[in-house]
């Protein structure tokens, strides 16, 4: 049986992948993306706890996350089109209206 | 490490492999139609890795919801707006690539140290029960403990299906009263 600190480790990896695409990338839907790699990350490390522990709620949180980033998803992809229809762009750097 | 010698063990060292190297390929390829397809490649390594935790019923909403639904949407939005060529300019911050991946590192090296710790190593797992993961199990604990938070999560969908229409909607009146040029769709501009 694989130990339950190898998944976690994975899980990390994958977060800490999402935090450097969310760093370094300017296109506003693969920032998205990465923002969804971590909350993979998160889910992973759910239910490697939840079979650590033999307990079926680690599952049952992860059916939430998944519907709350459906909803997220949802309305992120509808505000990146309509900021795509006033700028024309999705690149993050020149969308700076907010800056003072 | 004699744990990986098993069928379980390669299968997860291979499907993490798998997860890790696309997951490296999202954040690095320049096309994002490249990363959404490498995406879905982690999703599914993913739900695999929810297999061999003995999650029939995560894994399987994994691959319908994640690799399914979500992706769908990411590349449906990608082709809308055209976008399946790489538009990054140069960056506006010097040095930025390095600094976050300096921070990364540090992120990272904190996050294992501390799972490391907060996890009992010594000792062995409890056995998990018969039904584990299965559909009966996830929904009797569903059903009986969180039935609360199923029916907010139902109005959460619902405000999130209203957000999208009233988002999406708006350009209508716009091109009524007779918009310029450029709050115009591009698309109808060809």
């Amino acid at each position: 049986m694989v130990p339950t600190s190898m998944y976690l480790a994975v899980s990390a990896l994958l977060f800490v992948l999402g935090v450097t695409g969310v760093l370094i990338r300017r296109n506003a839907i693969v920032i998205f993306m990465c923002i969804e790699l971590m909350l993979n990350a998160a889910n992973l490390a759910f239910v490697a706890l939840s079979r650590h522990f033999g307990q079926m709620q680690g599952q049952v949180v992860v059916f939430f996350v998944m519907a709350v980033a459906a909803a997220e998803v949802a309305i992120g992809l509808a505000i990146i089109v309509a900021l795509f229809r006033q700028r024309e762009t999705v690149d993050v750097d020149e969308v700076n209206l907010l800056k003072g | 490490m004699t744990y990986f010698s098993s069928v379980e063990g390669s299968l997860f060292l291979i499907t993490a492999l798998v997860a890790v190297v696309s997951a490296v390929m999202v954040i690095t390829q320049r096309n994002p139609v490249y990363s959404a397809l490498f995406l879905v490649l982690t999703f599914c390594a993913l739900a695999v890795l929810y297999l061999l935790l003995g999650a029939q019923f995560i894994a399987m909403v994994q691959v319908i919801v994640y690799a399914g639904a979500i992706m769908v949407l990411f590349l449906f939005v990608i082709m809308l707006l055209n976008l399946d060529r790489p538009l990054e300019t140069q960056s506006k911050l010097k040095h930025q690539r390095l600094v976050a991946g300096v921070l990364a590192a540090v992120l990272l090296v904190e996050m294992i140290y501390l799972l490391h710790r907060g996890l009992p190593t010594t000792g062995t797992q409890p056995s998990p029960p018969r039904n584990f993961g299965t559909v009966e199990e996830v929904a009797r604990v569903l059903f009986r403990d969180f039935v609360l938070a199923f029916e907010v999560t139902s109005i959460v969908l619902l405000i999130g299906m209203i957000g999208v229409i009233v988002l999406a909607k708006r350009h209508l009146d716009e091109k009524k009263a007779a918009a310029p040029e450029r709050i115009l769709s591009p698309l109808r501009k060809e």
